[in-house]
């Protein structure tokens, strides 16, 4: 056991945790931030998808030893009220259907906007790629993340 | 309006003070916990009143609707309170939704499956809603002495015209609540709906884009512990012995234990189907930490029958198709006589593996037993059945046994078997303890429940007109008999011979959505084209020659075939139309297909994209429905497409193979679902609008779109594709 504080959502946290445990259950178990969702545990299906730094990242394979100083943003601190304009065309184009991957989704959304405003139809495809939807409610996310580009 | 007696769920009616003040609603706030909207908060009542067990209404007028079935994707929990508002005749803004707990004193058929939530709740809901719009009414009636029958009711406003009086629901919820439900209730004529039929929004959509609690997985409770199971790693393999001590002593580790998931005694339902009867637990503080004791624990098993391999399977279905059945499930006329003068023979054999559900929120449960009681928590499609089984494994009366539905990150009949709850309740009982189970991704991939694998064999006779003169069909699959021999085109052909066998297996299986047509479906329909091209005509127009054979001059007692033919024929037609299937149309690859399964028609025109690629992705998909009454047709538009794109998918790339009863694929490294790209480009929906009474939604788009694609496949590419996943169906290597 070790204790690392965290940079997330704005706020420092401090946890007393085994090195190798992943950001993941390290959001879930242990600062009840339970939105981040876990799905593979391999970084195969996108639904522990946080921002580092802004980047899209699997949680699941990112060990809580290798964060340091660095942002991390799950899809409680994404936006203060839920208004982020990824959330509002989520909610707008009523994207989900079970709802499991979405915060997964949605934050790879966000991340890909916020590099790539104006993404072209493959370019959402192709940055949406990671994350399975089992419901496959793809043509809406398709749909949201270009409603989102164009707010 | 029609006037109906409360004869549906009639002890439904009986106002429940439980509900209200019972252990489990209060005593267990999870769910309503959950952060409110500020709006709702802004405007919560200070008193509820209780009309019946399906809602309550707020002195201001707020409402809170309680919605009884599981929330698997589906969106029932959007639907079912729609239905009860539309004939309390409430605004939906002024709606509040709750997950109903499971309670058969108040509601009936408490499940999610076979896609019959709507379908069978229709009714009921319909009922709660018009029953406690009368008695509100009733009451206003008292309090301004005029008759009840001259009272309007516009949402959520009571008004008496003559007398200028007005009031909210709010204000005669006190009076109303003390009223008896009415024994008689009018039911507002189909044209008078002013939230059926409309589009409204998910309702659990603002908690789903924040990240709020919603969950099984996200269930977090003072003094919680974690568990995991270990379960054998091949089928036909059992327990023998570990080596434990070590494990134990791993940091955040509480114990680590051999236990009988159903000793011998206990009383099981159908929905403990395919469990593991023996598994290893392993509890601790934390999942990270359970997971690092489960990696480090041996096991050892032993063989307890035979280690079967997909080769075996393949064999021994291929086997059954060479092999008449004793007593056929349907014949009519003589098929044999009629193939010996048929001018063309036709004959195929179509081939599935064996498919995971793979939700993803794998298999979970919160359970906390205690002598006294015992409180479960988590997702699960079949409540009440659950509860039966937990009354027996754990020596309790039902009334001591509370179950709480989270919503459920996908079930596609994975939930419908709930062994993981009573695992769950077994280990929370010996740690004396809350518990919550939890399954790795690869514990759900590899412990079974599987769709089964199939194989059927389709011989048609085409006479020298090209018509269809005969059609054999023989089936078998692993644990289930797969044909549904009373189903389209029985009653259409003169000469018809249905078989079906079962092979079975000690790999597991169970319904995976839309059970057997998943499969059936795709081959029929692909078959179909196949026979179509044969007999010259065009692939419509030869399906709907035998739909008019079926309306017109029924083979065999008409009764007794399960698809109404007209309606069949009525979303063929539609998509013909809507596809624009005899214009110029875009030179694109395009199949065709039609299916009926979960009392609802579908027909589908599909359009491959243009170029060479191994397996060209889906164009534009044209789909139609007669499903009747469509609720929301927003989210019934999302249910149609979310089912296309999971048949296309697994038909196109997933397969679950074993070697010596050990799965091949544990994780989605190596067991491949379709993602966004492989997805089709535009899909169109379209509705029949009948009035009918609703039938399933869920499930009826997924089964015919696999026959769609691949003949769509076959026109892209010029050879017919007859084994899933289509993505290893190459052609063979000349030379």
């Amino acid at each position: 056991m070790a204790t690392f504080t965290l940079n997330i959502n704005g706020k420092k946290q401090e946890v007393d945790v085994d090195p190798s445990t992943p950001v993941l259950w390290v959001l879930r178990d242990h600062l009840n931030l339970v939105g981040t969702k876990y799905g593979c545990g391999i970084a195969q299906c996108g639904a522990c998808t946080v921002h580092v730094d802004g980047t899209a990242t699997r949680s699941c394979m990112l060990t809580v030893s290798s964060v340091g100083n660095q942002e991390i943003t799950t899809i409680e601190g994404l936006s203060e009220n839920g208004d982020h304009p990824v959330q509002k065309a989520w909610l707008e184009v009523d994207v989900p259907q079970c709802g499991y991957c979405q915060a997964g989704q949605i934050m790879t959304a966000a991340a890909l906007l916020e590099k790539n405003p104006n993404p072209t139809d493959e370019e959402i495809e192709m940055a949406m790629n990671g994350n399975i939807c089992r419901c496959g409610t793809y043509l809406r996310i398709r749909k949201a993340v270009k409603m989102a580009a164009n707010s | 309006m029609t006037l109906v007696r409360t004869k549906i769920g009639r002890r439904s009616f009986i106002r429940n003070t439980g509900l209200a003040s019972g252990g489990l609603v209060l005593g267990f706030n999870w769910l309503a916990s959950c952060k409110m909207t500020p709006e709702q908060v802004d405007t919560l009542p200070k008193e509820w009143f209780d009309l019946n067990g399906f809602l309550k209404v707020g002195d201001n007028g707020l409402v809170t609707i309680m919605s009884p079935n599981p929330e698997i994707g589906q969106n029932v929990k959007t639907a079912m309170p729609m239905i009860i508002a539309e004939e309390l005749d409430v605004a939906w803004k002024d709606v509040i939704v709750e997950q109903a707990p499971l309670n058969t004193d108040i509601f009936t058929r408490q499940l999610a499956g076979g896609s019959q939530s709507i379908r069978q709740g229709w009714e009921s809901l319909r009922m709660a809603g018009a029953t406690a719009k009368h008695m509100l009414k009733e009451a206003a009636a008292a309090a301004w002495q005029v008759p009840v029958a001259e009272i309007t009711v516009k949402e959520g406003m009571l008004m008496h015209e003559a007398s200028d009086k007005s009031a909210g629901f709010g204000e005669m919820a006190s009076a109303a609540a003390k009223l008896e439900v009415p024994e008689e209730v009018e039911l507002k004529d189909n044209n008078s709906f002013s939230i059926i039929g409309t589009d409204r929004k998910n309702v659990d959509g603002p908690k789903i884009v924040t990240g709020q609690p919603l969950f099984g997985l996200d269930v977090y409770k003072e003094g919680m512990l974690t568990a995991m199971i270990v379960h054998p790693p091949a089928f036909g393999m059992k327990y023998k012995g570990m080596k434990a001590d070590a494990v134990k002593n791993m940091p955040g580790i509480k114990d680590v234990f051999h236990f009988e998931v159903y000793p011998e005694g206990v009383e099981k339902q159908w929905s403990d189907g395919g469990g593991i009867p023996e598994l290893v637990a392993i509890v601790g503080n934390s999942t990270w930490e359970c997971m690092q004791a489960k990696k480090a624990l041996e096991v050892e098993w032993e063989e307890d029958s035979k280690l079967e391999s997909t080769s075996y399977h393949d064999e021994a279905l291929a086997a059954l198709l060479e092999t008449p059945q004793e007593q056929p499930a349907r014949k009519d006329g003589d098929v044999e006589a009629a193939f010996k003068k048929a001018a063309k023979i036709i004959e195929s054999t179509y081939s599935a593996p064996y498919l995971a559900h793979n939700t993803m929120e794998p298999m979970n449960f919160f359970a906390h037993v205690t002598p006294e009681k015992a409180e479960l928590l988590g997702p699960i499609q079949t409540p009440e059945f659950l509860e039966k089984t937990l009354a027996s494994r754990l020596g309790m009366p039902l009334e001591k046994i509370d179950i709480m539905m989270t919503r459920m990150g996908g079930g596609f009949g994975r939930r419908l078997y709930g062994t993981f709850a009573v695992e769950a309740a077994a280990i929370s009982q010996k740690m004396n303890a809350p518990v919550k189970l939890v399954y790795s991704r690869e514990d759900d991939m590899t412990q079974g429940t599987y769709r089964p694998a199939y194989k059927i064999k389709y011989k048609a006779g085409l006479d020298e007109n090209g018509n269809l003169i005969a059609w054999h069909v023989r089936g078998a699959g692993t644990n289930d008999d797969l044909v549904w021999e009373h189903r389209f085109p029985a009653g259409a052909v003169d000469n018809y011979l249905a078989e079906k066998h079962v092979l079975q297996t000690n790999v597991t299986t169970g319904a995976w959505r839309a059970p057997r047509s998943n499969f059936i479906a795709g081959a029929e329909q692909a078959f179909m084209d196949e026979v179509a091209e044969a007999s010259g005509k065009d692939p419509i127009e030869f399906r709907l020659e035998l739909f008019d054979r079926a309306i017109n001059n029924p083979v065999g007692d008409p009764k007794q075939n399960d698809y109404d033919p007209e309606r069949y024929a009525g979303v063929l037609k539609l998509v013909k139309e809507k596809s624009n299937w005899n214009g110029a149309n875009s030179g694109k690859a395009r199949g065709v297909s039609a299916y009926y399964c979960h009392n609802s028609y579908v027909a589908q025109v599909l359009d491959l994209e243009d170029g060479g690629a191994d397996m060209p992705r889906v164009d534009k998909i044209w789909c139609a429905v007669d499903c009747g009454i469509v609720v929301n047709p927003l989210s019934a538009k999302n249910q149609v497409e979310g089912g296309m794109v999971d048949g296309i998918g697994h038909a196109t790339y997933s397969a679950m193979t074993f070697t010596d009863g050990k799965p091949n694929q544990s994780n989605y490294d190596r067991y491949r679902l379709i993602r966004n790209m492989e997805a089709p480009k535009e899909v169109e929906t379209f509705f029949v609008d009948n009035g009918i009474d609703p039938t399933g939604l869920g499930e009826p788009s997924l089964p015919p779109v696999i026959g769609a694609l691949a003949n769509a496949l076959y026109k892209a590419k010029g050879r017919r594709h007859y084994s899933q996943p289509f993505i290893n169906d190459k052609p063979p290597i000349v030379g």
